[in-house]
Order: C-alpha cells, then sequence, then structure tokens
C-alpha cells in the first residue's frame, strides 16, 4: 500500500503532476472524508425529499383548502428560488436568529443543507409525485372506495404504487440532479467533496490534478446511483401498465 | 536642405533623451532633495495603516512613517494613496520614491523593488473570538470548529497542527457572520486585521486572545538599485524598532500591539 502511495510521489516528481490526495497523508484522510461527506448528504437528501413528495403529493388532494395552500406555497417558494440562495438563506438569515454557546451551532451547517437541499428538491418532488398521481385513472380510485378502503389506505395501497411506477423515471432525473446540487453546500462550508478539493488544490495549487478527479468521483458517484435506479426501474415494472 | 533639418531634428531629440537618462541616472536622495518633497505611496483604505480622515487627507500609521522620512531628509511630505496591484508598478515607474503599503516581502518581489531590511512590521495568525469562549491556547481548538477564508496558506498547517476543524468562506463578510452565529468559536487571520478589526465597536464582546503564530513580514520598498536611500532606510526602520516608535504609532492609532512590534522592539533597544 506504501509503495502505491509513494508511486504518486515519483509521478510528481518526474511529470509533475501532483496527486497530493494519495501521497499525502493528511490530504487523503480529508479527501475520503470529504467523499463519504458527499455520500452522506445524496442518501440522506434523496430519503428526506422522496419522503416530503409523497407526503406532500397526499396533503395536496386534502379536503381543506388552508392544507393545499400550505403546500402550493411551500411548492412556490422553493421551486422558483435557486438552492444557493436558499442555502444562504437558512445558514447566514436563518441560523444568525438561532443563538446559542460559541462554536456549538443549534443548527450545524451539514443539517441545514440536508434540510434546504431536501426542501428544494423535495418541491420538485411533489409535483412528479402529483403527475404520477394524476395518471392513475379516477376508476381505480373508485373501485378501491368501493371496497371500503379509507382515502389514506387508497393512497397508500392502491395509487400510491401505480403513482409511483409512472413517475420514477422523473424521479430519477430530479434526484440525481439532486446528488449532484449537494456540491453547492461548499458555499456554507459543508466539508463535502468539492470543498476538500478547493481546500487541497489551495494548499498545493493542482488545481487541474483535483478538477479531474473531481470530475472523475462525481461520474463515480452518479454512474453507479443511474444504474442502481434503472434497476429498480426494471424490477419495478408491472407488465402492461405504463410504457 | 530638408536631409539636413532632418538630421539636426534627430540629434535634438537623441539630446533630449540623453538628459533625461542622465537625470534617471542620478540618485533618488538627489533627486527627492532637489525637489524639495519626498513622494511616498500609502494604501487608503487600510485601516489603521493608512485610511482617510474626514476631510479625505490619507492618514494612519504608514503614512506617520513616511513623515518621519521626510522631516529626516528635510523635504515635503506627498503621500499617494497606491493599492496592492499597482503599488510595485508606482515605484517601478519613478511615480513614488518609497512604498510604504502593508506589502508582504515575497522572494518574486524582491525581483521587482527593493525590498529594506530589516522588516519594519509583520503580521502573524492569530484569531478573533468571542471572549465567552475563554480560549487561552491554540491546543484549545482542538476538534472545534475555527472559521478561515478559503485560500489561506495557513489553513493547512493549522488543521495539521492543532486539530482544528476550518469552516473555510470566500470573504471575510460570511465569516464575521458565521462567527457572529456561532457557527465557528474563532476566526483564524492575520493579527494585524484582528487588531484593526476589533477597533469596530460591534466587536467588543470579542478578543484576540492567542500567541501570534506564524509570522509573515512586511517590507517597504525603493527604487531596485537605489542604494543610498535603501541604506538611509534601513537605518530608519533600526532606528524605528529602537525608539519603539511603531509600538507607539500602533497605540496612537487604539489598537492592541502586535507581537513583531514588541518583539524587535525589545531586540533593538538594548
Amino acid at each position: 500500500m506504501v509503495a502505491f502511495f509513494e508511486w504518486f510521489r515519483w509521478l510528481y516528481d518526474t511529470t509533475g503532476i501532483n496527486l497530493t490526495i494519495f501521497y499525502d497523508a493528511f490530504d487523503r484522510r480529508r479527501f475520503i472524508g470529504g467523499f463519504f461527506t458527499t455520500v452522506e448528504l445524496a442518501v440522506s437528501c434523496i430519503a428526506l425529499s422522496v419522503l416530503i413528495g409523497i407526503v406532500g403529493a397526499w396533503l395536496q388532494g386534502s379536503r381543506l383548502r388552508i392544507t393545499r395552500n400550505i403546500v402550493y406555497w411551500y411548492i412556490q417558494f422553493f421551486r422558483n428560488t435557486p438552492p444557493l440562495v436558499q442555502l444562504y438563506f437558512f445558514y447566514f438569515g436563518v441560523g444568525a436568529y438561532l443563538k446559542t454557546t460559541a462554536g456549538v451551532p443549534l443548527v450545524s451547517n451539514v443539517v441545514w443543507a440536508i434540510l434546504g437541499l431536501s426542501m428544494y428538491a423535495g418541491a420538485f418532488n411533489v409535483e412528479i409525485f402529483r403527475s404520477g398521481i394524476e395518471s392513475v385513472p379516477r376508476a381505480t380510485v373508485e373501485a378501491a372506495e368501493s371496497f371500503g378502503f379509507s382515502r389514506l389506505q387508497a393512497y397508500r395501497y392502491i395509487v400510491l404504487p401505480l403513482a409511483f411506477r409512472v413517475c420514477l423515471p422523473a424521479l430519477n432525473n430530479n434526484l440525481v440532479n439532486l446528488v449532484k446540487t449537494t456540491s453547492i453546500s461548499f458555499a456554507i462550508a459543508v466539508p463535502e467533496m468539492l470543498y476538500v478539493s478547493s481546500q487541497i488544490w489551495s494548499d498545493s495549487v493542482n488545481v487541474k490534478e483535483m478538477m479531474n478527479v473531481l470530475l472523475i468521483c462525481y461520474v463515480g458517484l452518479v454512474g453507479l446511483f443511474v444504474y442502481v435506479m434503472h434497476r429498480w426501474e426494471r424490477t419495478m415494472r408491472v407488465p402492461g401498465y405504463g410504457g | 536642405m530638408h536631409m539636413l533639418r532632418t538630421i539636426a531634428a534627430f540629434v535634438a531629440a537623441a539630446a533630449i533623451g540623453l538628459a533625461s537618462l542622465s537625470a534617471s541616472a542620478q540618485d533618488a536622495l538627489d533627486t527627492i532633495k532637489k525637489r524639495g518633497t519626498l513622494i511616498v505611496g500609502t494604501k487608503a483604505d487600510y485601516k489603521p495603516y493608512g485610511f482617510r480622515d474626514p476631510s479625505g487627507k490619507i492618514i494612519g500609521i504608514e503614512p506617520d512613517l513616511a513623515q518621519d522620512v521626510a522631516t529626516k531628509l528635510g523635504v515635503k511630505l506627498e503621500v499617494v494613496p497606491v493599492v496592492s496591484s499597482n503599488r510595485m508598478q508606482f515605484l517601478e515607474q519613478g511615480k513614488i520614491d518609497l512604498m510604504i503599503a502593508t506589502m508582504n516581502d515575497k522572494p518574486e518581489r524582491r525581483k521587482v523593488v527593493f525590498i529594506v531590511e530589516p522588516s519594519y512590521y509583520a503580521s502573524s495568525v492569530n484569531v478573533l473570538a468571542p471572549k465567552s469562549a475563554k480560549l487561552k491556547d491554540w491546543t484549545d481548538l482542538k476538534g472545534k470548529k475555527v472559521c478561515v477564508i478559503q485560500g489561506a496558506w495557513y489553513n493547512k498547517q493549522l488543521q495539521q497542527d492543532y486539530g482544528m476543524e476550518d469552516v473555510a468562506f470566500k470573504g471575510t463578510s460570511e465569516v464575521f457572520t458565521a462567527l457572529k452565529g456561532n457557527n465557528c468559536v474563532a476566526f483564524a487571520y492575520d493579527d494585524t486585521l484582528i487588531l484593526a478589526t476589533l477597533l469596530e465597536p460591534e466587536w467588543k464582546d470579542y478578543e484576540m486572545p492567542l500567541k501570534s503564530i506564524l509570522e509573515d513580514p512586511w517590507g517597504l520598498a525603493v527604487k531596485l538599485g537605489e542604494d543610498k536611500f535603501y541604506k538611509l532606510m534601513s537605518d530608519m526602520v533600526v532606528e524605528w524598532h529602537r525608539t519603539g516608535r511603531i509600538v507607539e504609532l500602533e497605540k496612537k492609532y487604539g489598537m492592541g500591539n502586535t507581537s513583531f512590534a514588541v518583539k524587535m522592539h525589545e531586540k533593538y533597544k538594548k
């Protein structure tokens, strides 16, 4: 292993390609940390935003006007503002009013990033799920009701499973975007992959090497995610239903 | 006839060229004395080193040092505002005779201008922290979140040496907001800038509690090749350190003393 790492020092000495993340233990540790922070962000945001989407789409069909209005304004707010501005708003705008002791914020930057990005992607997810729900024929819902299903039961056992299959391609799109958007949490100093890379290249002035490493890592990460989602899409397919 | 006139014009032009050449070969000190004015480039946007008073006049620690030089030479002082991107060029082009403009002494800069030794000033790294954090030593920062500016040269070293967790932002305004929002326990930065920040009343509950480390000298400079002026300035700097002039100026402008100014005064006063 040591020989493998030292090979990169030799590479730097002979070719000038400076990959400190291999031969410098400190840089290596922080880059691996950054990679896993990105994974952590992505997984948390995906889970939370899908949950927001499912619950939001259900509330959208509520009989209460106030509930529908709340969902409507939530979507308007988060879909119509840039995610970077939202993160700044949460971290600097809202965070400044949550006073605590020095150095121990009530809500850490990682939590703000997860909340902010999930709310952002969640707003899109609500609309994506709605499109799926609307594609379920009214007659199917009526049939469920005539079997004595309550609104929630019909949503959970009949509408959502069908809607989910219809909207999965659109959902995948949005989630892939979400994984890439995690990189903007760089702006509020979340130590994810882009953040640590920028720290490393300002210390070692190896901008072009780190840019390539970043690109490869994101392609790998998103590629893996897309592959998993496609497999899932295939296994979920109901023969004869939808495309 | 026509030809002759052209030749005469050439000769005249050459003569003027030669005259100006010999003028520039003249020593800077002679030029200053003949002119009766010393032209010094200082910052005008960097409190308390060089800034404008309400009347628009440039004042501060560096203009005061410039005045000392003018007084010594027995000439009047003219202060020209410079910024980081033009200060060395102004000196090269002869727009200013002397540059005292918060410039860090770097090897590549020594190739362009004549940086005077010993250093008249130096910034070091320290932290701005709320008094309530009760920091005493750099080791207190282990595992704590510390705000820094992206790309500052000491970021990695501080993390390696003291095990702090850095929270980096692009500019000071973001850092100040993050610090006030308790997103970090302290802000690691140049002590000179921290002392300047502490002059503002909004930072009255904050302090610079640690021992300054990682000293980075500032250099005042004359034009390359001006050996006599260099010697004079070098003696002048030693004199400033010996008499405690810099420590005194820091006090005059209400800032705390930098560790460098105190150390140099101790060293030369013997």
